[in-house]
């Protein structure tokens, strides 16, 4: 039960852009039609799936305080938390890497259609963000920190995919001159934040 | 030498990275609720823009092409790691309040951005000035942002009392949403007097 709660949560009350701003730039880049805007939304949510638990287990033994007691007594004190971001950064960035050849590979069509964005995932907030957010909530098991790392990805990947939705509509829309393209986008994303936030405070 | 000046002033406003290339939006609205903790966020995006700059443009010949990514994101994690030591020595309740955004300014797309495209192909000095300057552009956003939500939000500015007793609070303003439709209005405002920008 716990789990579905977390799961739930973070899809839509934790939403990874409406309430923590992260991952906006590919955000805002890559939501210009529903296609590319699905093929970036399934890579983030499977690189973060995958990168979130890796870094848990890093964390749990060998980064914060003490955890490298399971080396021996001598290591009981030693204290690697200041190295948390860089390790955490070259997890997500090499796996991003693997990904990226992996998908050169096997899926062309979908390699040239991402393009550029899918190497831009190794610098999507919401991928690092997922890492720093799990250290500070301290889950309890492996498995907490997978349905976590899944509910934010849907999360993310549901709001990449409205807003490429409504930009798509909003293409014949007359909008005044200055507020065209990158100003209305924020206004509009700034509504749908709105609109989330009648899931705030919900207790499941 | 004007080449010079124009690198120090394009940043600030002909190409502000916020406003036109529109990069580095993920780590910089969630800071914005007071004033104190966006001067803070801002003055270390730029110390993490020019130094990583100013070091990848060193090693730009040395870099392999194929791992560049991976090599970037380490000198840029350093200088991170650095900063937020410093803060934390220093100033742990703005560190503490900041939470975990002072570590995603590592994938800020800004310092990324700016390694990629003017630190590996120029010399260190103005590689230096070019990280610098686009931190000043995005830490003015910042500052401008933050001024009208804490100001509208919470009657104060930098924690001091300015709008009188009986003014009502607006809890809107606090809420993210309201960054993002801010943001717009400033993007509206720079696009309405500078008609080059314009998207057609």
């Amino acid at each position: 039960m716990e789990y579905v709660s977390l799961f739930v949560k973070s899809i839509f009350i934790d939403n990874m852009i409406f309430s923590y701003f992260l991952g906006m730039c590919s955000y805002l880049a890559v939501s210009k039609n529903v296609k590319t805007a699905n093929g970036l939304g399934l890579a983030v949510i499977f690189v973060l799936t995958f990168t979130l638990p890796i870094n848990y287990l890093l964390n749990k033994y060998v980064l914060t305080p003490g955890a490298l007691s399971w080396l021996g007594p001598q290591f009981a004190d030693v204290d690697l938390s200041f190295l948390a971001l860089i390790i955490f950064i070259a997890v997500v960035a090499a796996f991003t890497q693997l990904v990226e050849m992996i998908v050169e590979k096997f899926m062309p069509n979908l390699y040239s259609s991402l393009g550029i964005f899918l190497p831009l995932i190794a610098v999507n907030c919401a991928i690092l963000g997922g890492s720093l957010f799990m250290q500070q909530r301290d889950f309890i098991n492996v498995g907490e920190s997978v349905v976590y790392a899944l509910g934010s990805g849907i999360g993310w990947y549901l709001a990449i995919v409205c807003l490429a939705a409504i930009r798509e509509k909003m293409a014949y829309s007359n909008v005044p001159k200055p507020l065209k393209g990158i100003g209305v986008t924020f206004i509009t994303v700034g509504l749908m934040g709105m609109a989330f936030m009648i899931f705030m405070g919900i207790q499941l | 030498m004007s080449n010079l000046k124009e690198t120090i002033l394009n940043p600030i406003l002909k190409s502000n990275p916020i406003t036109v290339l529109v990069l580095g939006i993920c780590s910089s609205l969630a800071v914005t609720v007071q004033l104190k903790g966006a001067c803070v966020m801002a003055i270390s995006v730029i110390i993490v823009t020019g130094l990583s700059s100013f070091v990848a443009s060193i090693l730009r010949n040395t870099i392999p092409n194929r791992v560049r990514i991976i090599v970037q994101l380490v000198v840029v994690a350093l200088m991170v790691i650095l900063v937020d030591q410093i803060l934390k020595a220093y100033m742990y309740t703005v560190e503490k309040q900041l939470s975990v955004y002072i570590g995603l300014i590592i994938t800020n797309c800004i310092v990324m951005g700016r390694i990629e495209a003017f630190a590996l192909g120029n010399k260190p000095i103005p590689s230096l000035l070019d990280g610098l300057a686009n931190g000043v552009g995005y830490g003015l956003i910042l500052v401008i942002v933050a001024f009208f939500r804490e100001l509208i939000g919470s009657g104060t500015l930098f924690g001091f009392r300015v709008l009188p007793e009986g003014y009502v609070l607006n809890n809107l303003v606090i809420l993210p949403p309201f960054a993002l439709i801010l943001l717009g209005c400033i993007i509206w405002a720079h696009r309405s007097f500078d008609k080059d920008l314009q998207e057609k």
